[in-house]
């Protein structure tokens, strides 16, 4: 179809928006660490390259990130297989259930490790009293913490898309292989690994940006183990402003670097042979020793994998100060949840972080749709560099982007495109939508694509306007892939810790920092509520965005 | 006679390729032209051009008078049935019906007639609230054909219409959609790599490669007098062999062939040959199976494929060329040694090719 005049100004305003949002506020950042009170200076990236104390931090960053994705990966994929190609009793619930820390937001992740493994956590208080020690066994402190709330939130990225690539193997493969007389063994090795090697390589890349950019679990578990992230939040509370600029710089250039790095090293695409065919069927065990060993451990490690999960909503139902030294909460009570909805202090955070992600994934979802009209369904020129810009916020850490965000939006200067927005409510979601445009877009845009081109100009021929096709055509269609971007991108601005925390005001503070000042004040359980109402909504807001996007 | 869609000059260029090269057609009111030729010949651009999903570089489409080589699709009023069909998968079978018809401002009773009707003519009456994922492939075909004829365009286009069916239902519905189309009495223009579709659905068939119009023909005219040899062998059945033309009397054309000489007749409405070599192409009926004999090309019968009651030979001849040649059942087996020879029962069917014509 002919690319109409007014498609090409649409698109090169939304380019225009776009760059605005996300590609502006990172060069501001960039001249703000390069500029001091007398022009053009070096003196704070001297300044950072002289600190040890900066190097430690983006050393740790940099292992740590690693280590995450060695863990995470030493987690996930036997998993992975062991549900992908086993049969056993609950084998099909055990899976879902798996999957669960896939769809809840850090914070409540970090909350319940606490009240599980923290010094007087669960955990800690038995083994104390188990063994009659005077003090807690251990301190959830320290890159060590970190690392093992890491490889527990972040083990699904390798299940599930191994899962699913295990899950796309075609039988005949398989059959192929053992017919030529491999064994098990070099079948594995030789088909079926290299047909996951992909998937295998996407969840080391999410793990490692997830990891490095990272912010709940050092914030809170780090102590003194530093990593960038913490790093520049305490720069910036110094007000060492120049100085957090020049690390977030550095930040910036260690996610590039490792991302351009896992991009050159990056496997060959599977076999054309793809999703043809019909799944292996997963084995069912015949000696009863070893079925009987395989159900105990997926069950055990289920247990374990939730059982933070099931901690947080325990001690939700915990009244403050009444769970000291027992292994058990001697009382139980619902005031927590009550006082979450009839406090009005406290039931504000919750509207505020309702409101606020709804602005941020209708605005996410709106220009997804708009990327999606102009580049994919009209073909305009430039679609592909919308869509680049549109996948930007992905490569860079959270906390880069509030610092960007936040620089470039406290001072006045219309002419530069700058206003300030800092302190006002809507600065907050001008970051959830900056921070979901990939998750919103690719999943919008992979819908665009899956539509058959030829349904528009079906439309057109039948004498329907672009607006008609729009509304009757494509916008249904797209349903299923509106709600799956809406979900993710709601489920991630509505527990988001990591850009709140530097960009919130007293009015329009969300659930996740309202967490937070509940701990500080030791009211644990209306803390641990808040983390259950994230983890419920987050789970029915994406359980609904994926059960209407596949059914729809 | 002017046409009632007139196609003139037709140029598309995507980058760096010609799709369509100087295309020009004329279709009279009511007739249905098959353009055929092997993919990326270009016929589905010209259909696309003709809908107006894609613009020429140069060139005019002209439909009862009216320019409408710059109108959008939306305006144009030409009906199109897609390969895939393209039938909204959200709409029931009424609703895809209805969507042209409320384009142009239909609403209430007068549409739900017009709906029905067009459901009626494609013997769908009763499938108007399935869903389409519901139907099988013919049945979403003749949706899509309700579809596109329901607003009453003035041109309708089919691209591949049956290249998406079971073969055993492509014949079947190949006459559904003839008969369909007669009725209607809609100027149709329509897309096939399949030469017998061609055949049986145009009145007159378009062969099309690399982007230009070969010859344009009834099928008889496409078949007794291919214009060169891509049209001859694109078209029907055929070999080619070598040969020096050494004389030249009309009907009585002497040619040297693989060192045997052989009376051939060029047919008419063809420029005469000269003397000088020359491609025969061969239809397996215009040659038979002789005894081995001074005139006859030595060959060894390489297989044999029943064809009703005759047979049709695949042949290698002793200077290693491929021939296919009719004959009945037990004139030879695989492995025989034969001798080939002009049929003289089929008058023409001999075409000789020189430069510069193909």
């Amino acid at each position: 179809m002919t690319v109409s005049r007014r498609d090409k100004l649409l698109a090169a305003g939304l380019l225009l928006l776009l760059v605005w949002l996300v590609v502006y506020p990172i060069l501001l950042v960039l001249l703000e660490g390069l500029r001091g009170t007398s022009g053009w200076t070096l003196q704070y990236v001297r300044l950072f390259l002289e600190r040890p104390t900066e190097w430690r931090a983006l050393w740790g960053s940099l292992w740590i990130s690693v280590a995450s994705v060695v863990l995470a990966g030493a987690l996930g994929l036997p998993l992975a297989v062991l549900f992908a190609r086993y049969d056993f009793p609950g084998a099909r619930l055990l899976g879902a259930l798996v999957a669960l820390p896939a769809v809840l937001p850090p914070l409540v992740g970090v909350l319940a490790f606490l009240f599980l493994y923290g010094e007087t956590g669960f955990v800690s208080l038995l083994v104390q009293r188990l063994s009659g020690m005077q003090e807690p066994p251990w301190r959830l402190q320290g890159a060590g913490a970190v690392l093992l709330v890491h490889a527990y939130s972040m083990y699904v990225y390798f299940y599930l898309f191994t899962r699913a690539s295990l899950a796309s193997l075609d039988a005949s493969l398989l059959e192929a292989s053992a017919s030529l007389g491999a064994g098990r063994w070099r079948s594995f090795r030789r088909v079926v690994l290299p047909q996951i090697y992909p998937a295998i390589g996407a969840a080391a890349l999410l793990t490692f940006m997830t990891s490095l950019g990272s912010f709940s679990a050092p914030y809170i578990f780090g102590g003194g183990f530093r990593v960038m992230t913490t790093q520049i939040v305490a720069t910036r509370l110094n007000g060492d402003n120049e100085l957090a600029m020049v690390e977030t710089i550095a930040l910036t250039l260690l996610a590039l670097v490792a991302l351009a790095a896992f991009r050159g090293s990056r496997a060959p695409d599977a076999p054309a042979s793809g999703r043809k065919g019909i799944a292996p069927a997963p084995r069912a065990l015949r000696s009863r020793g070893l079925r009987l060993g395989l159900t105990v451990l997926a069950w055990g490690l289920t247990a374990l994998l939730l059982l933070p999960h099931l901690t947080l909503l325990l001690v939700s139902f915990v009244p403050i100060g009444t769970w000291t030294v027992e292994p058990l909460p001697p009382v139980y009570t619902i005031q927590n949840y009550l006082t979450l909805v009839q406090d009005p202090v406290r039931v504000r955070p919750l509207l505020n972080s309702l409101w606020l992600a709804s602005v941020a994934t209708a605005a996410a979802v709106a220009i997804a749709v708009a990327a999606g009209v102009l580049g994919i369904r009209h073909r305009v020129r430039g679609g592909r560099l919308i869509e680049s810009v549109l996948a930007l916020p992905w490569a860079v850490p959270g906390t880069v982007f509030a610092i960007a965000i936040a620089t470039a939006f406290s001072v006045r200067a219309p002419w530069a495109g700058r206003f300030i927005l800092v302190g006002t409510a809507w600065i907050l979601p001008l970051a959830y939508l900056v921070r979901n445009l990939p998750i919103t877009s690719r999943a919008i845009l992979t819908g665009f694509r899956g539509l058959d081109p030829s349904l528009d100009e079906a439309a057109a021929s039948l004498g329907a306007s672009r607006g008609r096709t729009l509304r009757r055509v494509t916008l249904p269609l797209l349903r299923p892939a509106m709600l799956a971007g809406a979900s993710l991108a709601f489920v991630t601005a509505f527990g988001d810790f990591v850009t709140s925390i530097m960009l919130y005001t007293y009015d329009t503070r969300p659930v996740s920092l309202e967490i937070l000042s509940s701990l500080r004040q030791a009211d644990v359980g209306v803390a641990a509520a808040y983390g259950v109402v994230l983890m419920v909504v987050s789970g029915v807001v994406f359980a609904v965005g994926a059960d209407r996007g596949s059914a729809g | 006679m002017t046409g009632f869609l007139r196609v003139e000059g037709l140029v598309k260029r995507f980058d760096a390729t010609l799709a369509v090269d100087d295309v020009s057609l004329e279709l009279a009111r009511g007739e249905m032209l098959a353009l055929l030729g092997p993919s990326g010949s270009g016929k589905t651009t010209t259909l696309r051009l003709l809908a107006g999903f894609e613009t020429p570089d140069a060139g005019r489409i002209v439909v009862d008078g009216e320019d409408v080589t710059r109108t959008e699709p939306v305006a144009r009023r030409f009906g199109m049935v897609f390969q895939h069909y393209a039938l909204f998968p959200h709409l029931d079978v009424g609703e895809n019906v209805a969507f042209g018809l409320e384009s142009s401002g239909l609403r209430g009773d007068d549409l739900r007639t017009r709906v029905a009707r067009a459901l009626e003519l494609v013997d769908l009456a009763r499938f108007e609230r399935r869903r389409v994922g519901q139907l099988s492939g013919g049945q979403q075909q003749r949706v899509a054909l309700a579809r596109a004829l329901a607003p009453e365009p003035r041109v309708l286009l089919l691209d591949e219409p049956l290249s998406n069916l079971d073969p055993t239902l492509r014949e079947r519905t190949r006459k559904e959609i003839r008969d369909l189309i007669r009725r209607v009495g809609i100027t149709t223009l329509l897309v096939t790599h399949e030469q017998e579709e061609a055949f049986d659905l145009g009145d007159r068939v378009a062969v099309m490669r690399g982007g230009r119009l070969e010859q344009v023909g009834t099928p008889d005219e496409l078949y007794g007098a291919p214009v060169n040899l891509f049209v001859g062998g694109f078209v029907g059945r055929s070999s080619t062999l070598e040969a020096m033309v050494l004389s030249v009397a009309g009907a009585a054309t002497r040619v040297r062939v693989e060192d045997v000489e052989w009376e051939v007749d060029p047919g008419p409405g063809r420029p005469l040959p000269v003397p000088g070599p020359a491609v025969m192409l061969l239809r397996p009926e215009s040659l038979r199976l002789s005894p081995a004999g001074p005139n006859a090309v030595p060959a060894t019968v390489s297989s044999r494929r029943f064809v009703g009651p005759n047979a049709l030979f695949a042949l290698r001849t002793d200077r290693g060329a491929s021939l296919e040649v009719a004959g009945p059942l037990a004139a030879a087996g695989p492995g025989d040694r034969v001798g080939v020879v002009p049929s003289r029962r089929s008058g023409g069917a001999i075409h000789l090719f020189q430069d510069g014509a193909g």
